[in-house]
C-alpha cells in the first residue's frame, strides 16, 4: 500500500522527532496524498502518515525544522492546521483497545465451548459429555478471567465504596454460572453452562467496546475543533536566552515572549511592547485590541503585529485547557433527565435485581426444587434481569447524536440540551454575527485594477482582520499583489510601502468614515474602501424552512432600525431593532411565561443574559466566550444549516431514547416472569439479555445516519 | 472418538490462530484510521 511517503534522507543518522497536527480540513483521497506527498517534499522531513479518521498528520522530521514552519507549508497546501498536543486522547484509546482484545478473546471463547455444547445438547453422552465438559471448562477459565475483568473490576471498585452498580449483578451471575458448571464438571453432571456465561461476556463487551469507539470519536472531534489554542511558549530565561516550553509546563510568574502570528499559550500581563492583539476568539470582536506595558492579555488570542513580552499571571491548565476538559466532560456525561431517570432506575434496580434472584432461589427451594435447580433459576433471572438495556438507553442515544451533530458542524455541550432543543417551539435570533457572518467583506466597487492589486500586495503583509479580509476578497476576485516594496505595518495606524517611486498606504481612514472602512492611499490620490456585513448564504432558506415546520422565527436586534429592517425585508421575518440586554431578556421570560419554548441563537455579549434565560440557546463559534458559555450548543462554518440540523437530530434523538425505554421496559416485563417461572436456562436468559443491550445499541446507531 | 482427537485441537487450534492475528493487528495499527485505509485505495500513485 501507499502507507509511507517516503523519501530518502541522506545524512539518516540524525535522530528523527514526530510533530502531530489537527487539520479539520482535509475531506478525500486527494487530501490525503495532497499533504504526504506534499509535506513529505519539504526538505528535512523523513516521512508524513495522514490518520484520516482523527483528522491528523503526523510527520517525521530532522529537528531543525520548526513545527510552525511545517504549518506554514501546510497552509500552502491549502490545509489549516494546527500543532496537536502530543496524544491527549492515549487513555481514551487504551481502554477501547482493551475492550477491544476483551471483546475479541471472549468471541474465541464463545465460539469454541458453543461447539462442543452444541454436541452435549445434541445427544453425547457418558465419557464423551464428561470430556467435552472438561475441555469446556478449560478454555472457558481463562477466557473469563480475561474478557471479565472489565466488569469484576467495576464491580469491586462499587463494592469497595459501599455501593452496587450494573456490573455487580454482571460478576455475580458469571462467577455463580462458572463455579456451577466446575462443579458439574466435576462430579460429572448433566449440565454446564460455560457457553452462557462465555456468550454473555461476549455480548456485553460488544456494546461496550461500540460505545466506548463512539465516546472516543466524539471527543477527538471537540479536540480536534478546540485546539486552537497556544500550545507552546518562548520562555525567557534569567540569563536572557529563550526556550520553547509546552503550555502544560508553564507557571505564573514566567516570562514569555510572544512572537508577530504566534497564538498566546497563558494568560498574562504585558511588560513589553506595544502591538495588537486579535481576541476574536475571547469576545467575539474582529477589531484587534491595542496593547502595551501594563495590559492584561488571555490564552487563545493571537499576537498581530510586533513581538510581545509578557509576564504569566495564570497558566493555561487555569484557563483554556481546563475549560476544553469541562466541555469533553459535559458532552460526555449529560446531567439530563432522562440519564437522571435512568441512573435512579439502574440504582433502585440492582439491589432489587438481587432481592429478586434470591427470592426465586429461597422460593423454589420451599417449592421443593432441590438446591441445584433453584440455583440455577436464580442465576437466570441474576442475567435476565441486569439493567444493561436500561443503563444504555440514554447514553447510547446521546453520545450518537452529538457525534452526528459534530459531523454537522455543531458542538452540543449536554445531553439535557438535546432534550431541551428537542421541545423549541420557536427561534428568536441576533442579527450581527448570527444572521449575518459578522465578518467584515469590503465593498470593491470602488477600486480600479491598480488598486486593486497594489492593495492585495499591502494586505497580505498584516493579519489585522481588516486586512485579512481585503486580501481574502481580492485573491478570490482572481487580483496578483503589485511588485509593492518596504511594507511596513504601524499598529493603531496601518501599512506603508512603495510602488516604484511612489508611496502607498493602507491606513485608518482620516475622517470618521460611517461604518467600518479604510483608506487605500497612492500618492496623493486617496479611495476609501467601505467594509460590509453579509448576511449567511443559507439565511434565507433555515427561516422559510422553520416556517414550513410551524416554528415561527424572529429577531431581536440591538441594532438601528435602518439595518434592521433591510434584513427582515430580505429574510422575510418579524424584527425588532434598538433592543438592550434587559429587553431582550424580558422578552424572552414574557415567551417562556406564556407558556413557549423559545430558542434564541445569538452571538454577541449582548445576547448572554438572553441565551441564559432562553429554554434552549445556540451560538455561532465566532461569539464571545461568555456567549458560548452561556449557550447550550455551539455551531462552525459560514452557513446557519446547523441550527436546522440541530432541531432535527435533537427531535430525533428524543424519540430513540424514548423507543429504547419502551424497548427496555418491555423487554424487563416479558423476560423476567418467564426467569421466575424456571422456564428459562442460564444460556437462553445471557442470549436474551445481551440482545435487548444491542437491540438497544442498534436502535440508537441508527441516529449516526442522520449526520449525512 | 480417534476423530476428535485431531478435529477438536485443530478447531482450538484454528480459533487460538484468528485470535493471534487480531492482537496482531491491533498492535501493528491496522485499525488506527479505518476511513483512511478506505479512501487511501482512490489514491493515485502514478500522478506526481
Amino acid at each position: 500500500m501507499n502507507a509511507l511517503a517516503q523519501i530518502a534522507a541522506p545524512d539518516a543518522t540524525a535522530a528523527l522527532v514526530d510533530s502531530r497536527f489537527t487539520v479539520p480540513g482535509m475531506r478525500c483521497a486527494g487530501c490525503i496524498g495532497k499533504i504526504e506527498r506534499g509535506l513529505a517534499s519539504v526538505p528535512g522531513v523523513a516521512a508524513a502518515r495522514v490518520n484520516f479518521s482523527a483528522k491528523r498528520v503526523a510527520v517525521r522530521h530532522d529537528p531543525a525544522i520548526d513545527p510552525y514552519a511545517l504549518i506554514g507549508a501546510l497552509e500552502q497546501l491549502g490545509f489549516e492546521a494546527q500543532l496537536a498536543h502530543d496524544n491527549p486522547l492515549a487513555q481514551d484509546d487504551k481502554e477501547t483497545r482493551q475492550l477491544l482484545r476483551a471483546t475479541a478473546v471472549a468471541g474465541f471463547g464463545m465460539m469454541n465451548v458453543m461447539l462442543l455444547s452444541v454436541s452435549v445438547w445434541s445427544g453425547a453422552g457418558g465419557v464423551t459429555r464428561d470430556l467435552f465438559h472438561w475441555l469446556s471448562a478449560i478454555i472457558a477459565l481463562p477466557v473469563i478471567a480475561y474478557a471479565g475483568r472489565p466488569f469484576f473490576s467495576s464491580a469491586l471498585m462499587a463494592l469497595s465504596h459501599r455501593r452496587t452498580n450494573m456490573d455487580v449483578p454482571i460478576s455475580i451471575g458469571v462467577l455463580l454460572a462458572t463455579g456451577l458448571s466446575l462443579y458439574e464438571t466435576v462430579t460429572g453432571g448433566e449440565h454446564a453452562y460455560f457457553d452462557g456465561a462465555t456468550m454473555l461476556l461476549f455480548f456485553l463487551l460488544c456494546g461496550r467496546a461500540l460505545d466506548a469507539m463512539m465516546r472516543g470519536r466524539t471527543r477527538a472531534g471537540i479536540g480536534a475543533l478546540l485546539g486552537r489554542m497556544g500550545r507552546h511558549a518562548s520562555v525567557i530565561e534569567a540569563d536572557g536566552t529563550t526556550r520553547r516550553v509546552a503550555a502544560e509546563e508553564l507557571f505564573p510568574g514566567m516570562v514569555m515572549l510572544v512572537a508577530a502570528g504566534e497564538a498566546l499559550a497563558a494568560d498574562g500581563e504585558v511588560i513589553d511592547g506595544h502591538g495588537a492583539v486579535d481576541n476574536a476568539m475571547l469576545t467575539g470582536e474582529s477589531e484587534p485590541e491595542p496593547v502595551g506595558p501594563g495590559r492584561t492579555v488571555h490564552a487563545g488570542s493571537v499576537n498581530l503585529t510586533a513581538p510581545l513580552t509578557v509576564r504569566i499571571t495564570a497558566t493555561a491548565s487555569d484557563t483554556v485547557i481546563a475549560e476544553i476538559a469541562r466541555l469533553m466532560d459535559e458532552a460526555g456525561q449529560s446531567r439530563s433527565r432522562y440519564v437522571r431517570i435512568a441512573d435512579r432506575a439502574s440504582r433502585i434496580y440492582a439491589p432489587a435485581v438481587h432481592t429478586l434472584a434470591l427470592a426465586a432461589f429461597v422460593g423454589w427451594m420451599i417449592a421443593g426444587a432441590g438446591w441445584y435447580q433453584s440455583l440455577v433459576i436464580a442465576i437466570a433471572v441474576l442475567i435476565i434481569t441486569c439493567p444493561c438495556a436500561l443503563g444504555l438507553a440514554v447514553p447510547a442515544a446521546q453520545v450518537t447524536a452529538a457525534s452526528a451533530l459534530l459531523k454537522q458542524g455543531v458542538l452540543v455541550k449536554d445531553g439535557s440540551a438535546l432534550e431541551r432543543l428537542a421541545q423549541v417551539d420557536m427561534v428568536l435570533f441576533d442579527k450581527t454575527g448570527t444572521l449575518t457572518l459578522g465578518e467584515p467583506v469590503p465593498d470593491l466597487s470602488a477600486l480600479d485594477a491598480t488598486q486593486k492589486s497594489v492593495a492585495l500586495a499591502l494586505a497580505a503583509h498584516s493579519r489585522h482582520p481588516l486586512s485579512v479580509g481585503l486580501a481574502k476578497a481580492l485573491r478570490d476576485a482572481g487580483v496578483a499583489p503589485a511588485p509593492v516594496e518596504r511594507v511596513s505595518e504601524t499598529a493603531g495606524h496601518g501599512l506603508a510601502g512603495r510602488l516604484g517611486g511612489t508611496e502607498v498606504a493602507l491606513e485608518k481612514p482620516e475622517q470618521a468614515a460611517h461604518g467600518v472602512a479604510s483608506q487605500l492611499r497612492i500618492g496623493e490620490r486617496t479611495t476609501l474602501i467601505a467594509f460590509r456585513d453579509r448576511l449567511r448564504e443559507d439565511a434565507a432558506e433555515v427561516v422559510s424552512s422553520l416556517k414550513a415546520q410551524g416554528i415561527p422565527a424572529s429577531m431581536m436586534s440591538g441594532d438601528r432600525s435602518g439595518a434592521v429592517r433591510e434584513v427582515a425585508t430580505t429574510l422575510g421575518l418579524f424584527g425588532r431593532c434598538g433592543m438592550q440586554p434587559q429587553e431582550k431578556l424580558a422578552e424572552l421570560e414574557r415567551l417562556k411565561a406564556a407558556g413557549h419554548f423559545p430558542l434564541m441563537v445569538g452571538d454577541g455579549l449582548n445576547d448572554g443574559p438572553a441565551l441564559a434565560a432562553a429554554h434552549a440557546s445556540i451560538a455561532p463559534g465566532t461569539a464571545s466566550d461568555a456567549s458560548q458559555q452561556a449557550a447550550d450548543a455551539v455551531f462552525l462554518g459560514n452557513r446557519l444549516a446547523p441550527v436546522l440540523a440541530a432541531l432535527r437530530i435533537s427531535r430525533r434523538t428524543m424519540r430513540i431514547v424514548k423507543q429504547n425505554f419502551a424497548l427496555a421496559i418491555g423487554y424487563n416485563l416479558l423476560a423476567v416472569p418467564l426467569a421466575l417461572a424456571g422456564l428459562v436456562t442460564p444460556l437462553i436468559a445471557a442470549v436474551a439479555m445481551s440482545t435487548s443491550s444491542l437491540i438497544v445499541v442498534a436502535n440508537s446507531l441508527r441516529l449516526a445516519r442522520s449526520g449525512q | 472418538m480417534t476423530g476428535l482427537a485431531f478435529l477438536i485441537p485443530i478447531a482450538l487450534l484454528a480459533g487460538l490462530g484468528g485470535l493471534a492475528a487480531f492482537f496482531w493487528a491491533m498492535r501493528s495499527g491496522q485499525f488506527d484510521d479505518l476511513d483512511g485505509a478506505a479512501n487511501r485505495i482512490l489514491i493515485d500513485e502514478d500522478e506526481q
